[in-house]
C-alpha cells in the first residue's frame, strides 16, 4: 500500500504581486516517482524549491511525514537536490563532493550531534560510486569531468545521504540526447533499487513518459492534469494538456450524444459519455490514431500540403476544410494529392472546453511552432 | 618564426616596449645602484650595510642599548603592516560579503562609497586623519561631549595603524568582492541543502573558494602598507621610523646607492614571502584519502 509522505496544501507563492504558484494541491506517496512537466515559468521548479525548502510558500502548507515544514530550512529536511548545472564544489575532488554531506555533523532525533566514522563514510562513499558507475575516478577533479559524469557526482552527492526524498531539477538539460537517453534509463534503475522518492522537474514531456509513475502537468502556476503517464497522454484532461504532451490535432466538436461527437458536421462514433446532449467540446485527434484510405472510402477528405521524412515516419499536414491536421504515416502521400482519412471510435479524445480552448492544435503554422518548440528547449529556465 | 607567432610579436610589441621602459629598465637601475657605490664601482657595502649599521637607543626606562639601525626599523614595518593587512582583511571580507550578496543598486552604491575616498589626494586623507584624531581633534571632542575621557591616539602606533587600515582598506574589499560576486550561488544552497548551516556553508565553501581574492588582498595591502612612509610621519609624529621612511631619508639626502638597496632588499623579502604565502595556501588540490584506490 503506498504511503502518503508529502502533501502541498494550497500551496500559493507570490513573487513581485505575480502570482508563481496559484494554490498548489498536490501528495506525493513515498518510493514514488513523480515529474512535474511543464513549460518554463509554469510553476515547476518554484514547487520544487518550495519542497527542498529553499522557498516559503506565500500561503498554504507543505506536510512531510504527517508534519507542517513549512519553516524547516533546507539542512534540516531529510531531502536532497540534484541542481540544475549540477553545483559541485569546484574545489573539492569527486571523493569529498560525494562525502561533502556526510562529514557534516546531524542532530539526532534526541537532540545529540551524530558524526560519521571515517571507515563509515568511505564504504558509503565508495559504494554510492559504484552505484553511478564512477568507480575509480576518486581523485578526478570535478571540473575535468564531462557533463554526464559531473551528472552522476551529483546523484551520488545527494543520494549517499540516503534522502527519503530526492529532487532533480532538469538534472539532463545540459546533456545531448543520446546520454540523455541512457541517464533516463539509469535514473530509473537506481530509483527503484534504492526505493527512494524522486521527484523531476523537466519540460521534456518524453522525459516524463518514460520515466515517471505519475506525471503533474502544470501551467501558469496550476497544475492541469496529475495522472500516470498513460493517463496524460491517452486521456488528457483539456487543450494545454493535449497539446504539450505529443502531438495532437484539437478540433471543435459537439456532444450529439453518448459516444455520438460530431465534428465538421459529420457524426462520428467515438468512446466518451457523460456529456450533456449538444455540448461544446474539444475533441483530440493523435496524429498516430489516423488511418489514410483512399478518397472515395474516408470519412472526411483533405488536401496534403506539406510532408517531412521523419525517419521512422512522414509528417503530413492535410487541410480539411481549411483546417490544418499533423498525420503521422508511412505511407508516402505527395503535396496537393487528396487523401481521405478514417478514425476509429478509440481515436477519438473527447475534452470539457476550457480556457485553453481554441489556443492549441492547428498545424496551419507547423514549422514556425517547431522552431519555437526548439528553442524553448534550449532556453535557460526561469 | 612562423608567420602566426610573428604577426602575435608584432600585436605586443608596444606592450613589451612599455614593459620594458617602465619595469624592466627602473629593476635594473635599482639593482645597479644597490650593488654599486658613488663612483660606480661594484661592492657589497651597501647590502651589508643594512644588516650590520648599529645605533644606540634609549628606552623609557633610560637605558640605552645597541641595536642593528635597520633590522630594528624594518621589523617594526613588517610588524605595522602585518597588524593593518590583517584588520583590512578583518574588517573588509565580511564588507566584500554583504556587498556581494546585496541587491544590484546597494552594490553600486556600496562601491561608490568605498572608492571615493581613493579619488582624493593620499595626503589630504592623512592630513584629515590627524584633524581627528589629535589630542584636542574631532574624535576625542565627541568623547568628552558624551562624557567619557580623551584618547590619546595621535603619535602612537594605533594612529599609524588607523591610516594604514583606513588608505589601504579598498585594495583588501575589491578582490575578494570580485571573487565572491561571481560565486554560484547554487553552490551555497547546494551545501545547505547537504546538510551545512550557515557557519558551515562559510566554512566549508566560500571561505575556500574565496582564496585567491583574499591572497589577492594580502598582496595589495600588505606590499604598500611594508613601504609606506607618510603615514608614520604625520599620525605617528615622527616616532615611528619606518623602512619607508629610511629610504626616503637616504634618498632626499642623495645617498641613493643605499636607498636602492633597502629598497632592492625589501623588494627580494617581499617577493620571497609572497612566494611562500601562495605556496601554503595552493593546498595540493585533490590530495590523496586515506586508503583510496591507486
Amino acid at each position: 500500500m503506498a504511503k502518503e509522505l508529502i502533501r502541498l496544501k494550497d500551496a500559493r507563492m507570490d513573487f513581485d504581486g505575480e502570482t508563481i504558484l496559484d494554490n498548489i494541491n498536490l501528495y506525493i506517496n513515498d518510493k514514488e516517482f513523480l515529474t512535474l512537466l511543464g513549460p518554463s515559468g509554469c510553476g515547476k521548479t518554484t514547487t520544487l524549491r518550495i519542497i527542498g525548502g529553499f522557498l516559503v510558500p506565500t500561503s498554504g502548507d507543505v506536510i512531510f511525514d504527517g508534519v507542517r515544514i513549512n519553516d524547516v530550512p533546507p539542512h534540516k529536511r531529510q531531502v536532497n537536490t540534484v541542481f540544475q548545472k549540477y553545483a559541485l564544489f569546484p574545489h573539492l575532488n569527486v571523493y569529498e563532493n560525494v562525502a561533502f554531506g556526510l562529514k557534516i555533523p546531524k542532530t539526532g532525533e534526541d537532540g545529540k550531534k551524530i558524526r560519521l566514522s571515517k571507515d563509515e563514510i568511505d564504504s558509503r562513499v565508495r559504494e554510492m560510486l559504484e552505484v553511478v558507475s564512477l568507480k575509480g575516478f576518486e581523485h578526478r577533479s570535478v571540473t575535468s569531468l564531462s557533463g554526464g559524469q559531473q551528472q552522476r557526482v551529483a546523484i551520488a552527492r545527494a543520494l549517499v545521504n540516503r534522502p527519503k526524498v530526492l529532487l532533480l531539477d532538469e538534472p539532463l538539460g545540459a546533456l545531448d540526447l543520446r546520454l540523455r537517453k541512457d541517464m533516463q534509463q539509469e535514473l530509473r534503475r537506481i530509483q527503484q533499487e534504492m526505493g527512494i522518492t524522486f521527484i523531476y522537474v523537466t519540460h521534456d514531456q518524453e522525459e516524463a513518459l518514460s520515466m515517471s509513475d505519475t506525471v503533474v502537468v502544470m501551467d501558469r502556476g496550476r497544475i492541469q492534469q496529475i495522472g500516470t503517464p498513460e493517463d496524460i497522454y491517452n486521456e488528457p484532461k483539456n487543450a494545454f494538456v493535449a497539446d504539450f504532451i505529443g502531438e495532437s490535432n484539437i478540433v471543435d466538436g459537439i456532444m450529439r450524444d453518448d459516444c455520438v461527437v460530431e465534428i465538421f458536421n459529420r457524426k462520428f462514433k467515438c468512446l466518451d459519455k457523460g456529456f450533456q446532449k449538444d455540448e461544446a467540446v474539444d475533441v483530440v485527434i493523435r496524429p498516430e490514431d489516423v488511418d489514410i484510405v483512399p478518397e472515395a472510402e474516408g470519412q472526411l477528405k483533405g488536401t496534403v500540403t506539406q510532408v517531412t521524412f521523419k525517419g521512422m515516419q512522414y509528417d503530413i499536414i492535410v487541410d480539411f476544410y481549411g483546417f490544418k491536421w499533423l498525420i503521422q504515416t508511412t505511407d508516402f502521400c505527395p503535396v496537393d494529392s487528396k487523401i481521405g482519412i478514417k478514425i476509429d471510435p478509440d481515436g477519438f479524445h473527447i475534452m470539457k472546453k476550457s480556457e485553453y480552448s481554441g489556443m492549441f492544435g492547428d498545424y496551419s503554422s507547423y514549422s514556425e511552432e517547431y522552431d519555437e518548440i526548439s528553442d524553448a528547449e534550449s532556453e535557460e529556465e526561469e | 618564426m612562423n608567420g602566426e607567432r610573428r604577426r602575435t610579436a608584432a600585436v605586443l610589441a608596444p606592450y613589451t616596449v612599455w614593459a620594458a621602459i617602465f619595469i624592466v629598465v627602473p629593476l635594473f637601475f635599482v639593482a645597479y645602484y644597490a650593488f654599486t657605490d658613488n663612483s660606480f664601482n661594484f661592492t657589497f657595502d651597501n647590502i651589508t650595510r643594512f644588516f650590520t649599521a648599529t645605533s644606540q637607543v634609549t628606552n623609557d626606562a633610560g637605558v640605552t642599548s645597541e641595536v642593528r639601525t635597520y633590522l630594528v626599523i624594518f621589523w617594526r614595518s613588517l610588524k605595522l603592516a602585518v597588524i593593518s593587512t590583517a584588520l583590512c582583511l578583518l574588517l573588509g571580507y565580511p564588507l566584500a560579503y554583504i556587498m556581494s550578496r546585496a541587491g544590484a543598486r546597494a552594490q553600486k552604491i556600496m562601491m561608490i562609497l568605498i572608492m571615493i575616498p581613493m579619488w582624493m589626494n593620499f595626503l589630504i586623507r592623512t592630513y584629515a586623519w590627524m584633524t581627528i584624531l589629535q589630542d584636542t581633534g574631532i574624535l576625542n571632542g565627541f568623547l568628552t561631549s558624551i562624557g567619557l575621557k580623551p584618547l590619546h591616539i595621535i603619535g602612537t602606533e594605533s594612529a599609524v595603524i588607523v591610516g594604514m587600515v583606513y588608505d589601504y582598506f579598498p585594495y583588501m574589499v575589491l578582490p575578494i568582492y570580485s571573487i565572491l560576486a561571481k560565486l554560484d550561488t547554487k553552490l551555497i544552497e547546494a551545501a545547505h541543502d547537504l546538510g551545512c548551516n550557515s557557519i558551515q556553508v562559510l566554512q566549508k565553501v566560500i571561505l575556500p573558494l574565496s582564496v585567491p581574492g583574499i591572497l589577492n588582498g594580502i598582496t595589495m595591502v600588505l606590499i604598500p602598507s611594508i613601504s609606506t612612509f607618510y603615514i608614520s610621519q604625520k599620525l605617528g609624529s615622527g616616532r615611528f621610523f619606518l623602512i619607508g621612511d629610511a629610504i626616503e631619508g637616504q634618498y632626499v639626502a642623495n645617498n641613493l646607492h643605499f636607498a636602492a638597496a633597502m629598497a632592492f632588499i625589501l623588494m627580494i623579502i617581499l617577493l620571497a614571502a609572497m612566494a611562500l604565502l601562495k605556496y601554503l595556501t595552493s593546498r595540493p588540490r585533490f590530495k590523496t584519502v586515506k586508503g583510496a584506490a591507486k
